[in-house]
C-alpha cells in the first residue's frame, strides 16, 4: 500500500475524531472536575472526594432540599411520564391502527401535524392552563405537560408497531369472546415489546433530562425542583459557583442516561431519528 | 354483516364480537363499538386538548390584550372589549426588532447550513464509508450532545469557553498569543451558540441520511466504482440524487425546529452578552412573558411574539403533510387478509 493510499484511508477517521472532539473534551472535564479541588484547562489542581459529599445531605448548604429529595422528584417525573406516555399512546395508537370510526383520519392527521409542530411555542398558554388547574409549581403539573408533549410522537410510533402485528391472534381471541380492551392488553401489547421499550427509554430520558419545562412551571431550587433545575440554580451568576460540587451532581444525574447509552445504543439511534426535534 | 365479510371488504373487525351470525349487529352493539373506539382515544384527546388546543387559543387571545404583572387579576383579558392590535404594533416598533429578526435569521441559516445539514451529511457519508462497527461507534458518540441533560451540556461549553486559566480553549490559545485570555463567550458568543446547537442538531440529519444511504442498492455503488468514478463523483452522481427526499425533509424540518428552539441559547448566553446580542425570536417571546428577571411579566406582549411562531409552525407542519405524502400514511387501517 502506498503512503498516499494509506493517507487516504486515514482521512475519514481523522475527520470523525476531530469533529467529535468537543464532546469528548467536555465529558473528560466533567469527570475530572468532579474529583478535583479545581481545574485549569484539562489539568486538575489536586484530587479530592469532597465534591461527592452531597450524597450525605445538601450539596449547596442548608435551605436547599437534599439531593435525594430532588432525585426522587426527577425520578417520579421520569417514571410517571414513561408509564403514562406508554399507556396513553398505546391505547390511542391501537385505536388508530385497528378500529374504524368517524374522525379516525382527522385524529391521525392531527397527530402528525402536532408531531411536526414546535410545542415550545405554547409555553405561555400552558402557564395559564396550569394556573387555572392549580397545578403551577407542582411535580404533577410538570409531568402532565411533558406527557402531553411526548404524545404525538408516542402515538405515531405505537400505531406503526401495531400496524405490523398480524390480525390472526387478535381475531382468534375476539372470536373466543375477548373484549377489545383485553385483546389490547393481553394479546397485542406483549407482541410489541420492542416498540414499548423504545418509547419507554425515550420518554424516560426526556423526563429525566428536562430543564425548560420544569424551570418554567416550578419556582427555583425548592421542594418541587428536578435535578436539572436544581443544578442550573447553582451554576448561575447569583452564587459563587462551586464547580467541583456542581460537576459531581451533574455526573450523578448522568448515571441513568449513561446506562442507557452503553446498553441500548441501537435503540437510541433508531428512536432519535423520529423523536427529537432539531436544535433542541 | 358477518366478521368474515367485513374482513373481505377490508374493514376492521367489529369492536365487539358479533354473536348474531350473519345478521347486522344491533344498534346497541354499534353504539358500544363507537363508544369503545373513543374510549381508547379519550386520554390522549384530553391531554392534547389541554396542552395543545387550549394553549393555542389562550396565546392568541392573550396577544390581543395587554395583560402584565401589574394588571394581573384585574384585567379581564378574555373579553373582546379589552382587545387591540397594540402588541403587534409594539413588536414592529421595537427598537431592537431589526436586531432580533437579524439574529434569528443568522442563527437559523448558519446552524442549518453548517451543522444540521452539512455536518449531518458529512458524518453520514464518513460513517457509512468506514468500517461498519467504527461508523456505528462514531454515530453513537454524536448522539451524546442530544442525550446529555442540557444544563450539563451547556456547563461543559461554558467551561470550554471560560477565561484563563480555567477555560479549556484558552489553555491553548493564550500560549499561542491568540486573544486576551478573557471569556470567549463574552468576546464572540455567536460561534458558540451555533456550535452548541449544531452539535445537537447534526445527529437528527445524521441518522436519517445514514439509513437513506444504507438503503441505496449495492449494485449502484459497484457500478459507479467499475466505471472508475472517484469517491467524490460517486457521492455527487449516485448518493446525493438517491437521498434528495431525505435531504429536503431534514432541511425543512430542522428550519422549523431551529426557528422555535431557544433552550440552549437561554442557558448559554441568555440572549447576551449585553443587550440582545444573541437574542432570537423564540427567546424574546419567553423573556417577555415568562422570565422573572424582568420582574414585569408582559404576558400579552410575549404572547404576540409567540403567536407569530405558532402561525409559522402550523403552516409549516401542514405543508410537510402534503409535501412528504403523509396523507398516504393516514389511510385506512391495513389489514392482513386470511
Amino acid at each position: 500500500m502506498t503512503l498516499r493510499k494509506r493517507f487516504g484511508r486515514a482521512v475519514p477517521y481523522v475527520l470523525l475524531i476531530i469533529t467529535v472532539l468537543p464532546v469528548i473534551v467536555g465529558y473528560f472535564w466533567l469527570i475530572l472536575s468532579s474529583f478535583s479541588i479545581s481545574t485549569e484547562g484539562l489539568r486538575s489542581t489536586g484530587f479530592t472526594l469532597s465534591n461527592w459529599s452531597f450524597l450525605r445531605g445538601s450539596p449547596f448548604g442548608r435551605g436547599y432540599p437534599s439531593i435525594w429529595k430532588v432525585t426522587l422528584n426527577t425520578f417520579v417525573v421520569a417514571i410517571g411520564m414513561t408509564i403514562a406516555v406508554i399507556v396513553v399512546s398505546s391505547l390511542a395508537g391501537y385505536a388508530l391502527s385497528r378500529l374504524n370510526f368517524p374522525g379516525r383520519k382527522s385524529f391521525l392527521s392531527l397527530t402528525l401535524i402536532l408531531h411536526a409542530f414546535p410545542s415550545v411555542t405554547l409555553l405561555i398558554g400552558i402557564y395559564f392552563v396550569l394556573r387555572t388547574l392549580k397545578l403551577y409549581n407542582t411535580v404533577l403539573g410538570v409531568g402532565l405537560v411533558m406527557i402531553g408533549f411526548e404524545l404525538p410522537f408516542g402515538i405515531w410510533l405505537m400505531k406503526g408497531f401495531f400496524d405490523n402485528v398480524s390480525w390472526d391472534m387478535e381475531r382468534a381471541a375476539m372470536i373466543d369472546g375477548a373484549s377489545r380492551l383485553r385483546v389490547w392488553g393481553e394479546i397485542i401489547l406483549p407482541t410489541i415489546k420492542p416498540g414499548i421499550a423504545a418509547l419507554a427509554i425515550f420518554a424516560f430520558i426526556s423526563g429525566w433530562n428536562a430543564w425548560l419545562i420544569p424551570k418554567t412551571f416550578t419556582i427555583g431550587a425548592g421542594q418541587q425542583a428536578t435535578l436539572s433545575v436544581y443544578l442550573e440554580n447553582f451554576r448561575g451568576d447569583t452564587v459563587a459557583v462551586q464547580w467541583g460540587a456542581v460537576t459531581a451532581v451533574g455526573l450523578f444525574q448522568l448515571i441513568p442516561v449513561a446506562i442507557f447509552f452503553i446498553f441500548t445504543q441501537d435503540l437510541l439511534l433508531s428512536i432519535y431519528a423520529g423523536g427529537a426535534k432539531g436544535g433542541t | 354483516m358477518s366478521l368474515a365479510s367485513r374482513l373481505k371488504r377490508g374493514g376492521a373487525p367489529p369492536l365487539f364480537p358479533t354473536h348474531s351470525k350473519g345478521g347486522m349487529p344491533s344498534i346497541g352493539d354499534r353504539l358500544r363499538s363507537r363508544f369503545g373506539s373513543y374510549g381508547f382515544l379519550a386520554p390522549a384527546a384530553v391531554l392534547v386538548t389541554l396542552f395543545f388546543f387550549i394553549p393555542v387559543v389562550i396565546i392568541l387571545v392573550l396577544s390581543f390584550s395587554d395583560l402584565d404583572a401589574a394588571n394581573f387579576g384585574t384585567l379581564q383579558w378574555w373579553l373582546p372589549e379589552n382587545w387591540s392590535l397594540d402588541n403587534y404594533a409594539k413588536i414592529f416598533n421595537n427598537k431592537f426588532f431589526p436586531k432580533i429578526l437579524g439574529n434569528t435569521a443568522f442563527y437559523v441559516v448558519s446552524t442549518l447550513t453548517l451543522f444540521n445539514f452539512s455536518s449531518a451529511l458529512i458524518i453520514a457519508l464518513l460513517t457509512t464509508h468506514v468500517e461498519r462497527r467504527t461508523g456505528f461507534f462514531f454515530r453513537v458518540l454524536w448522539l451524546l450532545p442530544r442525550l446529555t441533560p442540557s444544563v450539563i451540556y451547556i456547563m461543559m461549553w461554558q467551561r470550554i469557553a471560560a477565561r484563563a486559566p480555567h477555560g479549556i480553549l484558552n489553555q491553548l490559545l493564550v500560549p499561542l498569543g491568540i486573544g486576551t485570555g478573557g471569556n470567549l463567550l463574552q468576546a464572540s458568543p455567536w460561534p458558540f451558540v451555533i456550535l452548541v446547537n449544531g452539535m445537537i442538531g447534526a445527529s437528527f440529519g445524521m441518522v436519517i441520511f445514514t439509513s437513506a444511504i444504507e438503503a441505496i442498492p449495492r449494485d449502484y455503488m459497484m457500478a459507479s466504482k467499475v466505471d472508475g468514478a472517484s469517491t467524490l463523483q460517486t457521492i455527487r452522481y449516485v448518493i446525493l440524487p438517491a437521498i434528495k427526499w431525505p435531504i429536503l425533509f431534514v432541511i425543512t424540518y430542522q428550519t422549523l425546529s431551529l426557528l422555535t428552539s431557544f433552550e440552549q441559547i437561554m442557558l448559554l448566553t441568555d440572549g447576551g452578552p449585553g443587550l440582545y446580542h444573541t437574542e432570537v425570536w423564540a427567546l424574546t417571546a419567553y423573556h417577555r412573558a415568562l422570565s422573572n428577571y424582568f420582574g414585569n411579566n408582559q404576558w400579552g406582549y410575549g404572547a404576540a411574539w409567540a403567536v407569530i411562531l405558532v402561525i409559522i409552525g402550523v403552516i409549516a407542519a401542514s405543508i410537510y403533510m402534503r409535501v412528504f405524502k403523509f396523507d398516504e400514511l393516514v389511510e385506512e387501517p391495513k389489514i392482513d387478509l386470511l
